[in-house]
Formats: structure tokens, sequence, C-alpha cells
């Protein structure tokens, strides 16, 4: 069965869906920081090779060039593993991006630790908290293959700064139905349960769902919330399902610490007092090992996080 | 005299004209660095007569028009002299030069740093070493869509120390960007001291031709050389020209000049007087130069 599941790594998706939306976004052009062939930009570059502008290994100048094109009219994305993008340019993103409110959208791969072998330097379990905390900054972490070249569109389309998480891993397709639509800050309810809410982002939704398969086979109805703009929060959604369920679950590949996680909360605990029990990397940094093995250990799996709602209830 | 069409006219303003309106930048830096009691006088004066020269001269701008689609670009990457930029800003015509009393305080849209909501100001900036990355940026964009805008920027001496200039000038110089034109404001001195003795960025201009810039060493306080840089910068070709003006911090103001005391302090209401009857003098001779 699983050997049938299509996968494709979303950074593969924003580099397809990059090329795919160049001649509709005459302005659109792409800035890389050494990795063009690692973020998949690479795929648009050989497209378009006159827009696509690779910066060197110097992405706090990078951003700061993306905020100088759009300034002129240019939709600048930036590409960059996360823990670059969104953390060595932090300070760059929210003072030449961010406060200047310019349309500069960041696309930023290899976040989280399925990033795998290369270790904890390389994954970035911080960026969703990073990025949240900037004001007028749209986050999103799209899901799949689908969701992600919807979100890359919708980020064009939307006029303002934008930041996607992307990862290196393939992850099933999950969203390829017919009746998809996509809009920032849209949640969608992917199962319908009673007994519990899970709120999941990313590729943690794809756990969330067989998570929910397991709690099923014993009588437990598990809701399955995917979340993939994390800021604006569609706090309509999350309360509505904790309303209905009474507890929540959040599940990110991000520090428990200023992502999903937190989020959620800061909703919750404003508007509906829920009981919430947040997964995710719990203060601690990754390690080396493949990105199967990561996500097991710290407990983001199907698996995992079926132990973790058995707990919780 | 208006000059709407900045460098595209033919005629030029004759230096005292200039050395009038620089002075008037001066009182309106002291003047606004003085009601909000904080701010950065001594390199708003260093740099006011590139300030002056840049939008009464050099560019091609339209204070009426502040966002006119052709315009040249201007960015303050030392955003600390915001007093000097909204000075100029303000004496040109963008908005009243009576506002320059509310900079820094709570309600005004003369913020402590630039940005980019003020008429006229192209990016917010003052964290140091930004401002040039978004100007490279500006130039780049002109070069993408064949536009034929240039891109100015301003920065510190102590702002070399900041490794993203060197990131930016790396890109500007690999990319050819003939269209920017990187101003250094080399007053020697930084808060802690001067810079030789903070952490030397000397030699400021082998090491932006290193970076593969054309580079000018000028007075920044001879508008004959400022003017002249600037003609040389538009006409070099296939490089992105880099201006080292050699200034004197707190120009103007007698207390203020070469002196690190004055960076980033407001003059009470006795040094202010004291400050702007400087002003007055120089106002006066100018005058007598003028009659004479």
């Amino acid at each position: 069965m699983a050997d049938t599941i299509k996968k494709i790594a979303t950074r593969e998706s924003y580099g397809n869906a990059l090329k795919e939306l160049a001649e509709e976004f005459p302005q659109l052009v792409v800035l890389d920081a050494d990795l063009a062939a690692a973020t998949k930009t690479g795929i648009f570059k050989k497209a378009y090779p006159e827009r696509h502008i690779d910066c060197g290994i110097a992405e706090c100048n990078m951003v700061g060039i993306a905020a100088g094109l759009a300034s002129v009219g240019k939709i600048p994305f930036v590409s960059s593993f996360a823990m670059f993008a969104a953390g060595r340019a932090y300070e760059q993103v929210r003072n030449s991006v961010g406060y200047p409110h310019l349309n500069v959208k960041i696309g930023a791969t290899h976040a989280g630790i399925t990033v795998g072998e290369d270790g904890a330097t390389h994954q970035c379990n911080e960026d969703l908290a990073l990025m949240r905390t900037i004001p007028g900054m749209v986050v999103m972490c799209p899901s799949d293959d689908v969701e992600a070249k919807a979100a890359v569109r919708a980020a064009l389309e939307y006029e303002g700064p934008v930041y996607i998480r992307f990862g290196r891993a393939a992850v099933p397709v999950i969203n390829d139905r017919p009746d998809y639509k996509f809009e920032i800050g849209k949640g969608t309810v992917v199962r319908e349960g009673k007994d519990v809410t899970i709120v999941a982002t990313g590729i943690c939704v794809d756990s969330a769902l067989g998570a929910a398969e397991k709690l099923a086979a014993e009588g437990i109805s598990a809701e399955v919330v995917n979340i993939c703009t994390i800021k604006p929060l569609d706090e309509e959604i999350v309360i509505n399902s904790a309303r209905k369920t009474g507890k929540v679950v959040t599940v990110e590949e991000h520090s428990v610490i200023g992502g999903l996680g937190s989020a959620v909360c800061d909703c919750l605990c404003a508007k509906l007092p829920t009981p919430v029990k947040k997964l995710g990397m719990q203060d601690v940094f990754g390690e080396s090992g493949s990105a199967a093995a990561l996500v097991a250990k710290y407990g983001l799996d199907a698996e995992g996080v079926y132990k973790s709602v058995k707990e919780f209830l | 005299m208006c000059r709407q069409g900045g460098r595209q006219k033919e005629e030029t303003m004759n230096n005292l004209e200039l050395k009038k309106h620089a002075n008037d930048v001066r009182k309106g830096i002291v003047t606004a660095v003085h009601s909000a009691k904080a701010g950065h006088p001594g390199g708003s004066l260093s740099a006011a007569d590139m300030f002056t020269f840049l939008y009464f001269e050099e560019m091609n701008i339209d204070p009426k028009n502040p966002k006119k689609e052709d315009r040249d670009r201007f960015v303050l990457s030392k955003g600390h002299t915001a007093p000097g930029l909204y000075s100029a800003l303000a004496n040109r015509g963008y908005f009243p030069v009576e506002d320059l009393t509310t900079l820094r305080k709570l309600g005004s849209y003369l913020q402590g740093h630039p940005c980019v909501h003020i008429p006229g100001v192209d990016m917010s900036s003052g964290s140091l070493g930004q401002g040039i990355s978004a100007a490279v940026g500006m130039a780049l964009g002109g070069k993408l869509d064949n536009r034929d805008f240039r891109v100015y920027t301003v920065l510190g001496d102590g702002e070399l120390e900041e490794g993203q200039v060197w990131e930016a000038s790396m890109f500007a110089g690999h990319r050819k960007l003939d269209n920017l034109c990187v101003i250094v404001d080399n007053n020697n001195l930084q808060i802690d001291g001067p810079i030789d003795q903070v952490c030397s960025p000397y030699p400021i201009d082998k090491k932006f031709e290193a970076f593969n810039f054309h580079v000018i060493n000028i007075d920044a306080h001879d508008f004959d050389q400022i003017r002249s840089a600037l003609k040389e910068a538009r006409e070099t070709k296939g490089m992105p020209t880099c201006i080292v003006m050699h200034s004197l911090k707190g120009k103007g103001v007698s207390f203020m000049e070469n002196s690190v005391d004055w960076h980033g302090k407001a003059p009470n209401d006795e040094e202010y007087a004291v400050a702007m009857a400087d002003l007055d003098k120089i106002a006066e001779e100018l005058e007598k130069e003028g009659q004479a």
C-alpha cells in the first residue's frame, strides 16, 4: 500500500511552481544563495536564467537585495535553507522587508529535522517562531505537493511579505482531490471526529491522519485540522473544532516554542480555554540520522502522534 | 529657484545657492535634534552638503510627486543621520520645514530612523549595513527592466565594519551595477572613538577598488568636487562608483566639529543658541558673498 502512494518533496513542488508561474507573473525573479540545486530553484533557473539571481553565499545581502528589487516593482522569491533564510537573515527580514512591508516572498527549504543527516546545525526548528513575530508577515507551511504549489501561487497573488516553509524529504501527496481549494489564512478539516482535535501543519498532517486511523481502530474519533497558514491563523476552524472535541493536540516539525502549537494556544487561551498538548521538538536540538528515523525518534510519525494522543486522553 | 528635474535640467545651481541651502539644512538638523532632545547631529552635519547637492541638483526627483516612477532612488544606509535627510527633504519641499521639530516624538511621521512612510524616503533603514543591500537591489531591478534611474546610498565610515556592506559590494561589483553610486561619509569618528582606533576600515578606497568599484576621493564640503565626482560616477560605465568623501563630523557648528561627543547627543537650550548663532553667522557671510 505504502509503495503506491505518490511522494514528492515540497522543495521540488516549490521549484516546479516557480517555473510554472513564471509567464503569468512577469515581475517574478528568483534569488538564491548558492543552493539552487538543493532548494530546487534550479528548475526555474534552467527555464529562465535571466530571471534567476545567484547572490552567492551571502543570505543577509540576498534579503536586502530582494527588498530593493521589491521596492522598484519586482516580485522576488528569496530562497535558501530555513536555517539561513529565517535564522541568519532574521534581522534583514524584519528590518528590510517586514518593517517597510515590501512585496518579498521567502521560500525556505530544508526546514525541520527531516533535513536528516546534516544534523542540528542545518535543522531549523525555529523559523516559524521567528517569522511569526514579524508584524504583517504571512507564514505558511504546506503539507504536500498540491498545497505547496497552491501556496506559491497564493503568495504571488498576495501583496506583502510572505514566508513559506518547504521540506527536503519526499512526503505523500494528500490533497490531490478535485474540490481542493487554497486560501491564505484558511485551514481545512481533513478528517472529521468528535473526541479530540489534532491540529497539524506541514509534513505532520500526514502523521496526524495516520494517527487518527490508528485511534479509530480503538474507537477514538479524532478530528484532523490541517493548518497551512500559521499566520494569520484560521482561528475560527481551531475554535470550532476545540468546542466540539474539548481537547486539542498540535503537531509540527518545529520547536513547541513559538510555532503552530503556540499560535493555537494563543488563540484558545484568549477565546476558548481548552487543554492543549503540543507535539514537536521539545526544546532540544536535532541530530544526524535519516529523516524517517528522526521523525520516529522525536515522536512525530503516525505511531508517535498516536501514542501521545492516547496519553493525553 | 525650483529644479523639478534635478540633473536632467541643463542649468545648474551655483555654489553660493547650494551653500545657502546646505546652511538651511544644517539649521534644520540642529533644530530637529534640539527639539527631539535626542538624535544624531554629528554625522548629519558631516553629510549635509552631499544631501543638499543630491536633492537640490543631482537627482531626478519631484518633491510634489515623491513616488514618481522614473525617479532616482536614495537610501540612507547610515540611517541614524535621518535628521540630515529629513532636513534636506523638508528644505527641498517634500514636507513643511516646521515639521522637523516633531522629530522622534510620539505620533510624528518623522521616525527616529528613515521609514518608507515619510514622503521622499525610498527605503526604511538604520540597522547598519542593510541600506546598501537594498540600494544594490534597486539598481539591479533597474538593470533587469532596462530602466534608467540611478541609485544613491550614503554609508558611514564606521558602518563599513558591518560584513553585509562587503557582501553587497561584492555583488554590486560582480553585477557591474554602474547605475549605483555608493557614498562613504568618512568623518573618521564612530560612537566609541576614531574609526582607526575602534576597528579600522582603512584603506577605504582600496577596499572598494578591490571589490571592483570605480573609486573617487573628495572633500565632502567642496561643491565643485561633489559635482564633478557625481558627474564622473554617472559617466562611469561597467562598474559601480564609490565616492569616499572626507568630511568633518559636526561641520558648521563650532563645538560639534570633529567631536565624537556629538555623534548621538542633542544640544541643550544654551548649546542650541550657540549652534544657531554659528549657522546664522555663516548665513550672513554667504549673504555678503552674494552681494560682493
